[in-house]
Parts: structure tokens; C-alpha cells; sequence
């Protein structure tokens, strides 16, 4: 009357669909940090690795709207107290050279595609 | 009863007109980028001045169309289009940021057919950085702004595409991405970013160079055929010029009040 059998079954169903994600990773390998590329040519970078960690993209985007909506091109290092240009390319990618080996890692790792390379040029990139 | 009714008539028109009038100014013309836009004059964005940077109150751009050849106009196109990655695409497609057309597509008010054979056939032309940007005012994510030194900005990251600002420019100043254009340049400045498919652009004043206190691209190789300057300034350069000699300016009457001014 009530169809209990194809009720259970259906829950059934619904309970390993739901958590496939689960028990499919079980034995797989824990997340690891990707090993990047440190610059070759810096020591300190414009802020300090645990802030440019945590908050680059934040940072990246305050940066973008400084600079184009409010001609404000200078950053004012907290840790150095140094001056440097707010810019991708003419900043980040000066230290950071190898745009594979240094942004997509950890991006490709946690598959995030940040779009900042469909506009702004990867000096090395285009060369290939 | 007829009398009061008149009176309070008046009195409520007086009053209506009144609160229209005190606010004039913030209808006409609101001030700083917080406010909201204005009904005749769009508002301004302040920009913060570097160290090194050019400044001016009002920035225009003075051509002087006798002065320019094939060569000067292609070697300025071919300068400005290459430090921006702007791209050559064939067909209709192309996009530009200054460019050389005839006489007659630039002035289509102020040319007769008997103008004197040695005047100049051709010019360039480009965004005016009009004073009142009727594609400021349609743009409506504010991807396009203007500063308060008198440049119409683009923020490409803020460009949905809706092609609003091209409907609203009647100089056709305005270019729109239908395709990737990296496909198309063949060299790209690593020191300016490219554009993508479906993002309007055009001519920014060089605000990139101005920032860093150098003059426009287009004005430095066009052998003294442009000249850049502030119009706020009686002893600037292009003041001068246009004090000495007779200028235009494209469609004045449509009133958008462009600040590229062509001697003629
Ligand atoms: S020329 Fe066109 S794009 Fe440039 S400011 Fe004027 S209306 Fe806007
Ligand atoms: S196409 Fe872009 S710049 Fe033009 S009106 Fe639309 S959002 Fe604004
Ligand atoms: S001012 Fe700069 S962006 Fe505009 S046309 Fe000249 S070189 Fe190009």
C-alpha cells in the first residue's frame, strides 16, 4: 500500500549518492600545500608571507580599484615600510617570474581560475 | 472660497518650485563618486596625484591638422595602438583608439565644398574626453567615469559589454571586443593589460603615462602636431595655440563640450 520496498530503496540510493564525494576520497592523500617557486632575486616580499598568504586576492582587487578609479598607484608597505608600485606585472611579477610555477600551483591545486591573466600579460607566458 | 483655493495654488507651486530650485546644483551636477549621478552633468571622480605625476585642472588636446601627414598619423597609430595591445582585426570588427579619417567624417557641420585644395584631407581623431560624456551619464555599471581632471576612464574589469557607452557616443569613439584580441596582436606590452571578448574600450589620455609623469604617447612622436596641456592654465601650450589660432571642435552643438580641439 505504502510502497515501503521502493521508499527504502530510493533512500538508499539518495544516502550514497549524497555521500560519494565522502567515501570515495577515503585513502586518498590529505591536502598538501603545493611546493611554489620563491623568487630568486627578493628576500621580503610587500607584505609578510603569512598576510600575502591569506589576503593577496583581497589585496590584488583593493589594489585595482586604487589604481584605475582613484589614481593612487603607490602601496605603502606595512612590513618594510617601503613604497612599491600597486601592479601585477610590474610588482608581483618582478619577484615572481614564473607565473606556473609560483600562481597557478596553488590556484590549479585548489582549482580556483582566477581571470587575471585572460587581460593582464604574463611576460614569460607569451613568449612560449 | 475661489480666492482661497488660488492662494493655496500659488502657495504650493511656489513651494514646489522652490525645493526644486534649492537643489540645482546637486541635480545638475553632483560632486565626488559617492553621490548619485547628476541629470545634466555627470559626477566626478577625485584622483589621488602621485609624486611624479602630471597634473592639470582640465586636460585637452590640441591637433594641428596642418601639421599632420600619412606618416606622423600612421607612426602616432602605430604608437599608441602598440603600447595599449589594442589589435588590427580585418573587417568591422577592428577596434580603435585614435585613428585617421577625412575632413568631412570629422566636421560634418563646418566643411563646405569650397574649402581651400590646400587644406588637410584628413586628421586624427579620438575620444574628445568630453566635458559633459553622455557616455559617463548611460553607463551603467560606472565603468566608464570621468576624474576630476576632465578624463573619461574605462575600468575594463567593471565592463559588462552592454555597449551602452557606443550607443551614447555620437563620435564613435568607442570600440567593442567581439573576439579575443590577443588573437590578433602580434607583439603585447607586458606593462599594459589586454582587453577580452565582450569589453569596451578606448583612448584614456595616456592616464597610465600621465601617472608617472610622462606626456601621452601620440603626443610625444607626433613631431609637434599635438599638443597636450591644461586648459585651466592661461600660459599652458594648448591655451596659447588656441589663443593664436582658429580652431574647431567636432559636433559642438550637440553639447557634449569635447577638449580635443583641431586647428584649422
Ligand atoms: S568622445 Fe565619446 S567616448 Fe569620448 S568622452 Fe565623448 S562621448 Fe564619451
Ligand atoms: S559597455 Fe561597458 S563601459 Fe559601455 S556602458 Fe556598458 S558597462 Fe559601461
Ligand atoms: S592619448 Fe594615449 S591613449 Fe589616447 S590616443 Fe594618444 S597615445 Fe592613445
Amino acid at each position: 500500500m505504502y510502497d515501503k520496498n521502493k521508499i527504502l530503496i530510493g533512500l538508499a540510493v539518495f544516502v550514497v549518492f549524497m555521500t560519494y564525494p565522502f567515501w570515495n576520497n577515503i585513502g586518498s592523500a590529505a591536502y598538501q600545500r603545493p611546493e611554489i617557486e620563491k623568487p630568486k632575486n627578493a628576500k621580503d616580499c610587500v607584505e609578510s608571507v603569512e598576510f600575502m598568504r591569506a589576503e593577496h586576492m583581497a589585496m590584488l582587487n583593493d589594489w585595482r580599484d586604487e589604481v584605475v578609479r582613484g589614481g593612487e598607484h603607490e602601496y605603502h608597505s606595512t612590513a618594510s615600510h617601503q613604497v612599491f608600485q600597486k601592479s601585477l606585472t610590474k610588482t608581483c611579477i618582478k619577484c615572481h617570474e614564473n607565473k606556473d610555477q609560483f600562481c597557478d600551483k596553488c590556484h590549479a591545486t585548489v582549482s580556483v581560475n582566477p581571470y587575471c591573466w585572460d587581460c593582464h600579460v604574463d611576460p614569460k607566458g607569451e613568449k612560449k | 472660497m475661489k480666492t482661497q483655493r488660488r492662494n493655496f495654488l500659488k502657495i504650493a507651486a511656489m513651494a514646489v518650485l522652490g525645493w526644486g530650485v534649492r537643489p540645482a546644483s546637486e541635480i545638475l551636477a553632483s560632486g565626488g563618486g559617492t553621490a548619485s549621478e547628476g541629470l545634466l552633468f555627470a559626477s566626478r571622480h577625485k584622483v589621488h596625484v602621485g609624486p611624479n605625476a602630471l597634473t592639470a585642472s582640465r586636460w585637452a588636446m590640441v591637433i594641428d591638422t596642418a601639421k599632420l601627414n600619412e606618416k606622423v598619423m600612421e607612426d602616432i597609430v602605430h604608437t599608441c595602438h602598440s603600447i595599449h595591445n589594442v589589435p588590427t582585426i580585418p573587417g568591422n570588427q577592428n577596434i580603435k583608439w585614435i585613428w585617421e579619417t577625412h575632413m568631412d567624417h570629422l566636421f560634418l557641420e563646418d566643411l563646405h565644398e569650397y574649402q581651400p585644395e590646400a587644406g588637410a584631407k584628413s586628421a586624427l581623431a579620438l575620444c574628445n574626453h568630453c566635458d559633459n560624456p553622455p557616455c559617463v551619464r548611460v553607463c551603467p555599471t560606472k565603468a566608464t567615469f570621468q576624474r576630476e581632471d576632465g578624463i573619461v576612464m574605462m575600468d575594463f574589469h567593471r565592463c559588462i559589454g552592454c555597449r551602452y557607452c557606443m550607443a551614447g557616443c555620437p563620435y564613435g569613439s568607442r570600440s567593442f571586443n567581439f573576439m579575443d584580441p590577443r588573437k590578433h596582436l602580434e607583439t603585447t606590452n607586458p606593462d599594459f593589460p589586454t582587453r577580452t571578448k565582450g569589453v569596451v574600450e578606448k583612448c584614456e589620455f595616456c592616464a597610465e603615462r600621465l601617472a608617472e609623469g610622462k606626456m601621452p604617447a601620440c603626443v610625444e612622436v607626433s613631431e609637434g602636431a599635438l599638443a597636450f596641456g591644461d586648459l585651466g592654465d592661461p600660459e599652458s601650450e594648448v591655451r596659447k595655440l588656441l589663443a593664436e589660432r582658429f580652431s574647431i571642435r567636432r559636433s559642438p552643438t550637440l553639447g557634449t563640450k569635447p577638449c580635443v580641439y583641431y586647428l584649422v
